[in-house]
């Protein structure tokens, strides 16, 4: 009885409306509307955390001083800042981008800035002995040796980046896989539809696993060629 | 060629290294500085490298003062030395890289550098061809050695400085190690500077050796071994009188 709920539907009933849905319903348009906060949060991540997490790790005063405050921040969970962030960034996709970016900002700094401490003081040494002054060290030693730590951070917060992304697009937006989930699922109880859009948040998920998976072959061959 | 004139280092915790420290090397020599573990040998060569300057006194090369890293100065030291993300090939290209990067300044590069690449007259030379394009962590202890070797020696250096640069591999490996080093030495005339803990490595490759004892230390205690590095010498009565005598007074230090 329980499995004939419409809140249950058979898997091949979502199955068919996942493919309706993307091919003649607007599931894709939402789907790329969700794509793209997690592509420009991850960028703009990426293009801050790590160079920040660089200067940290090869500084132990700096690192002093700021550790206390990112350690503080760090454990929050930053889907308690949504209003917040609502609230000073508006409506549009800039508010969702920033939330995103606030769960990985974290995870690529606190990573990047150990992989750059953890750097042996032999490479250094080895690699001043052959010339380098402070901007050859940074070329050749710290941002090869801080990608390894990007992609993992990455890696590590897809789960939480999907999670937080669903809870921000609730909020003062029509487009995103986490409208769409709740529009079906608790406005139009449209089941099948609502289980569409989480098979296709769940998909996304995979495709970015993949996508650093790639990433990871495609710029640090030496860590997977043992 | 190398000269310490009254020198003085303390680590930051303040023990005092070396106290008013005079010494010298003659180009093409081969020394050897050995010691106990904590007796400041490291330290010796971080110093001859130009990575650290001295509290007092000055370490001349070449009758210039060493103010930082110099272009004709090689440094090898015991492992972690190569870049775990680059293959062979490249870790043996990058003291060349980095001469591109920053071009021939004089500072970082000599000012006659012409940008090259090639390492590849090298990575046969050390036997490395076949291994060329795999990863540090792929090949073994004694073949990362050599790579560190091809890393240094194509930038053509006049010093070269290595810190227990064998002590981690094999018997058969670290001797066959010695001996190119010795061929290298000789074919390339370089100005050879080793550290170790090791009693034999220091008669192999040392004709002087530099004793460290607990620090400060003062006055160079110097052995002089003319026999040493030569190919025949480990096998003769000379290299078994020699150990003795070292290892006699390695035990008068501890």
């Amino acid at each position: 009885m329980l499995l004939n709920l419409p809140i249950l539907p058979a898997p091949l009933t979502v199955g068919q409306t996942f493919v309706q849905e993307l091919v003649r319903g607007k599931l894709l348009e939402h789907l790329l509307a969700s794509l793209w906060r997690v592509a420009a949060s991850t960028v703009l991540a990426v293009l801050t955390a790590a160079p920040a997490g660089l200067l940290l790790g090869q500084s132990a005063r700096l690192n002093r001083i700021f550790s206390p405050l990112i350690y503080l921040l760090y454990p929050v969970p930053k889907v308690v800042l949504v209003p917040i962030v609502l609230l000073f960034f508006g409506i549009g996709d800039f508010p969702k981008i920033i939330i995103i970016f606030l769960v990985l900002f974290f995870q690529i700094l606190v990573l990047v800035r150990d992989q750059a401490a953890a750097i042996r003081p032999e490479l250094i040494q080895s690699v001043r002995s052959l010339g380098a002054g402070r901007r050859g060290l940074f070329r050749f030693v710290y941002l090869p040796a801080s990608l390894p730590a990007i992609l993992t951070a990455l890696r590590q917060s897809v789960g939480t980046a999907v999670a937080v992304l669903y809870v921000a697009e609730l909020f003062a937006t029509q487009r995103g896989l986490g409208y769409y989930i709740y529009l079906n699922g608790s406005t139009l109880f449209n089941y099948p539809a609502m289980y569409a859009g989480i098979v296709a948040l769940s998909l996304m998920g995979l495709g970015l696993y993949f996508g650093v998976d790639w990433l990871e072959r495609r710029l640090c061959p030496w860590q997977t060629a043992h | 060629m190398i000269e310490f004139v009254s020198l003085t280092y303390a680590y930051p915790d303040g023990q005092t290294i070396f106290k008013d420290f005079s010494w010298g090397v003659q180009r093409a020599e081969s020394w050897v500085v050995l010691g106990p573990s904590g007796c400041g040998k490291t330290t010796l060569l971080i110093l001859l490298a130009g990575l650290r300057a001295p509290l007092a006194g000055q370490v001349l090369i070449d009758g210039k003062p060493l103010l930082r890293p110099r272009p004709h100065t090689g440094l090898i030291l015991q492992d972690y030395g190569l870049l775990p993300w680059a293959t062979v090939r490249e870790n043996a290209a990058l003291g060349l890289r980095i001469r591109t990067f920053y071009g021939p300044d004089g500072k970082h590069a000599p000012d006659e550098f012409q940008p090259a690449q090639d390492v590849d007259p090298w990575l046969s030379r050390l036997g490395l061809a076949p291994f060329s394009d795999q990863y540090p962590g792929q090949i073994s202890g004694g073949q990362r050695q050599r790579t560190a070797i091809a890393r240094t020696l194509a930038l053509q250096p006049d010093l070269l400085l290595m810190d227990e640069p064998f002590s981690s591999l094999d018997a058969p490996t670290r001797e066959g190690l010695q001996r190119l080093t010795l061929e290298l030495w000789r074919e390339q005339s370089l100005t050879l500077v080793t550290v170790t803990h090791s009693i034999e490595e220091a008669a192999v490759l040392g004709e002087k050796i530099l004793l460290l004892g607990q620090p400060p230390n003062t006055t160079p205690a110097v052995v002089e071994n003319p026999g040493g590095a030569d190919a025949e010498f480990p096998d003769s009565p000379g290299y078994f009188a020699l150990v003795r005598d070292l290892r006699r007074r390695m035990a008068a230090i501890e």
